[in-house]
């Protein structure tokens, strides 16, 4: 251990800003990610205005937007797919994966394997750095000339290549936040393999460290196709390349100059090869929390713990051969579409299998029901909704019908928004008390619940319907008849998605308060066994007294035979 | 506010079409039992296993096997509904063309923000069309020096096709990524420039319907709709003849 650190306190810039301690990077990513969280949120709160009072002006925020934006605060269309792109894309990679992997990841994992920082701190600290960057770059995004990306968070090309300034951007912006994650996943990676305590072997491990394990493992193999790809992507709008434009386009009735010979289809190849992993990168770690925290509630060891790392590998294989299901309606032949269907099913067996030994984890508990378990309760039917409402859109003869409608929307929220980021409240509320020493108020906790649980289903259920109805995503506006006709129910979603909004308020006040005000607690409120809750709260620079020696697995709850109902992985017995 | 659209798949013109929303149907029946099912047994569990004064937790809890038949069975519904259907569906419409000599055959290329909708005309030859042609007064580039070309009808937005007769549609764009989508005939196919995609389909009802497109292509992406009309056979031939060109001059002929 380096014992120098000790003996020169740190100023304040090397200790809080540009730390090399995986706890305070944790937190970094943490608050950074939370803002873009709620920023992402803002945008797609005020895109929901045009969804439903379509063409009316937006009541007294519009008059702050420039005349690219609104025209008498009526939102004009290039600047609602902004929106729509910006959501998408701050959202997944500023958001939700910063939050699960930067934030949860490295504040927990090296605590959890008993290790006294990741593997490699510099590294740990340009990976946070970068994201940053990045970060300020997509915001960035917005002040230039015709605005930010307007793409989609998916960029198709052409459209992509011949979109406005924003879009290049957006992927200097893109290429910052790849390199941050490639950064992140190999130091997990290592921390994970060469520096877990003595005693504590794989299968000793917390079912959290092994779903960022292999979360690790989708970043670093499923990243840099992207990262290519969106090199490319920027060769062909600055350096007159045509990797994605075939020859013979005519735009806006002008032949358009380059030299053709591209393919677009070659850029939704290796975006959802990335993108397809990144749905379990989304997935695995908001698992791991709901795992810990159903864990510590239920006061029993979670049922089935090896046989959910096996399907968690296997869904990590998985996951890098089913991207083409994304692609059903670019006229591949059926024995692509059957391999793809096939790989597709098959790849929803071992989630079923973790879901199933989550929900079955209850059984014999005596169940707790504090905030954190309220949201990892949620967690379950909801993320159930969003697996099983894949099954139409994984079959190529339901999707022709599905593709790229609201159904598809329903479908991936309910696995990232009710699923991953009710997760993620869980995970804040749970490991709140360790970070600062203090507990969020369970009142408050509550509040954000209970209104929370209510408006995210009374988005994302009737965009189902949306979508049945054959609406299509990212439309400005219901000119379709189609569209017409269900109508209504866009605008009950966007009071849905307006009282979701209010019902964070709850949160963000206890969040401060409790940070200052919190009721304190001692090192282990929760009486959990896994290490990080074996020291002080926060834990110390290197995080223990003394290095743990791991004796026993990470769910020793209800030991029988013994004092207390858990029996702490460090400790003989109580 | 409209007789064929509303909360659930919409109206269906299509003789592939039943087939597709039996399935659809299918699907959401069993995911209703299982959500139904996992849905009882979670709160039962919630219920009965709460923490309260006198009740414990048990360290080790019998081996439940009912996981086992539920992985089984559900890994059983899923090669059904592939084999079942979903294979035998896509093969019909991906790969089992009916003959051209009976179909009718229809170009269809998107533009930002309009479809353009070309027909071969009474000789049933479509006539030559050049990229360097392309205006707005020749959408599709249609070659004025190919005798085939005299004859051919374009119209912007406007689909017109016989009930009951199988339609050959070739679909390709000249700028970016759309989608062509005709919700009350289930058919739904990206249309990529560079690529000319094959796709088919009858119709057995008759009706005026739209075309929507399902794939961001800009900011008229929400207007890019097209009018979409099934007739009766004879309705069909009055509409071709109503709109065939005059014989002497070529109306699509370019300035240039």
């Amino acid at each position: 251990m380096n014992h120098a650190s000790h003996a020169h306190p740190l100023p304040f810039w090397r200790k809080y800003i540009f730390s090399m301690d995986h706890k305070v990077i944790g937190v970094q990513y943490a608050v950074t990610s939370l803002l873009f969280l709620f920023f992402g949120f803002g945008l797609i709160s005020l895109l929901r205005w045009q969804l439903a009072f379509p063409s009316q002006p937006v009541p007294f925020i519009g008059q702050f937007f420039n005349d690219t934006q609104m025209v008498g605060g009526i939102m004009l269309p290039e600047f609602y797919n902004q929106l729509g792109a910006m959501h998408g894309t701050i959202m997944v990679f500023l958001g939700v994966v910063p939050l699960a992997v930067g934030g949860f990841g490295n504040y927990l994992v090296p605590l959890q394997v008993g290790a006294p920082d990741m593997a490699f701190p510099k590294l740990n600290m340009m990976s946070y750095w970068v994201y940053f960057i990045g970060g300020i770059v997509m915001l960035c995004s917005f002040f230039v000339p015709a605005g930010a990306a307007q793409s989609g968070w998916t960029s198709y090309p052409p459209l992509s290549d011949v979109a406005p300034l924003g879009q290049t951007v957006w992927l200097i912006g893109m290429v910052f936040l790849i390199t941050s994650s490639l950064l992140g996943s190999v130091n997990f990676i290592v921390t994970i393999v060469q520096l877990r305590a003595q005693g504590l072997t794989f299968f000793k491990m917390p079912f959290f460290v092994w779903a960022q394990f292999v979360t690790s493992f989708l970043l670093l193999l499923a990243f840099p196709p992207l990262e290519a790809a969106s090199v490319m992507q920027l060769m062909d709008r600055l350096a007159g390349t045509s990797f994605f434009l075939p020859s013979g386009l005519v735009v806006g009735g002008q032949p358009l100059a380059h030299t053709g010979g591209g393919n677009p289809l070659l850029w939704q190849h290796l975006f959802w090869f990335l993108a397809h992993p990144e749905v379990y990168v989304l997935i695995l770690p908001a698992l791991g929390i709901v795992a810990e925290i159903i864990a510590n509630n239920t006061r029993k060891p979670i049922y089935g713990y090896k046989v959910m790392v096996f399907a968690t590998i296997f869904l990590g294989f998985m996951s890098f051969v089913v991207w083409a299901h994304h692609m059903f309606l670019t006229n591949m032949g059926t024995s692509m579409s059957s391999f793809f269907q096939i790989t597709t099913m098959i790849i929803s067996i071992p989630s079923v299998v973790i879901l199933t030994a989550l929900i079955l984890s209850l059984w014999g508990g005596s169940i707790r029901f504090n905030t954190p378990m309220l949201f990892a309760v949620a967690f379950l039917p909801m993320f159930g909704i969003g697996g099983l409402t894949g099954l139409p859109l994984g079959l190529t003869a339901s999707d022709i019908h599905l593709h790229d409608t609201y159904y598809v929307i329903g479908h991936f929220h309910y696995v990232v928004a009710p699923g991953t980021i009710f997760a993620l409240f869980a995970g804040i509320y749970f490991w709140f008390p360790k970070v600062t020493g203090r507990k969020l108020s369970e009142f408050l906790g509550k509040l954000h619940f209970w209104p929370s649980f209510i408006f995210i289903n009374g988005i994302f259920m009737p965009m189902f319907i949306l979508g049945l109805a054959g609406v299509s995503r990212r439309l400005y506006s219901p000119e379709y008849a189609h569209a017409q006709a269900v109508q209504p129910l866009n605008v009950f979603i966007s009071y849905c998605a307006w009282g979701l909004g209010l019902a964070q308020i709850p949160f963000i006040l206890n969040f401060v308060i409790s940070l200052f005000a919190g009721k304190k607690v001692d090192s282990n409120p929760w009486e959990s066994t896994t290490l990080e809750w074996q020291t002080t709260s926060p834990p110390p620079h290197e995080n223990f007294e003394h290095e743990p020696v791991v004796l026993h697995g990470p769910y020793e709850y209800s030991v029988p035979g013994q004092k207390k109902d858990f029996l702490p992985q460090n400790m003989r017995e109580n | 506010m409209s007789k064929y659209y509303g909360w659930g798949l919409p109206f269906n013109a299509s003789a592939n079409g039943a087939a597709i929303d039996r399935l659809i149907y299918g699907i959401h029946g069993i995911m209703f039992v299982l959500f139904i099912g996992w849905l009882t047994f979670l709160v039962y569990t919630l219920i009965r296993f709460r923490a309260r004064p006198g009740h414990q937790a048990a360290y080790k809890v019998h081996h439940f096997k009912a996981p086992t038949y539920l992985e089984v069975s559900v890994a059983l519904i899923e090669v059904l509904l592939l084999v079942g259907f979903s294979f035998p569906i896509m093969n019909h419409v991906k790969n089992q063309f009916p003959n051209e000599a009976g179909a009718l055959k229809i170009h269809v290329v998107a533009e930002q923000f309009a479809w353009n909708i070309h027909y071969p005309g009474a000789d049933g030859v479509f006539g030559k069309t050049r990229q360097d042609l392309m205006g707005s007064d020749n959408p599709v580039g249609l070659d004025p020096s190919d005798p085939h070309a005299a004859d051919d009808i374009v119209t912007i937005n406007q689909l017109h096709i016989p009930v009951n007769k199988p339609i050959i549609i070739n679909l390709t764009s000249k700028d970016v990524i759309h989608s062509f989508f005709l919700p009350v005939m289930r058919v739904k196919q990206d249309a990529i420039p560079g690529d000319l995609i094959p796709l088919w389909m009858e119709a057995n009802k008759t009706g005026d319907f739209e075309i929507a497109c399902a794939q961001l292509c800009g900011l008229g992406h929400y207007r890019m709709r097209g009018f979409f009309s099934i007739h009766t056979q004879e309705d069909f031939d009055k509409w071709l003849k109503d709109n065939a060109p005059a014989p002497a001059a070529a109306p699509v002929a370019p300035a240039v």
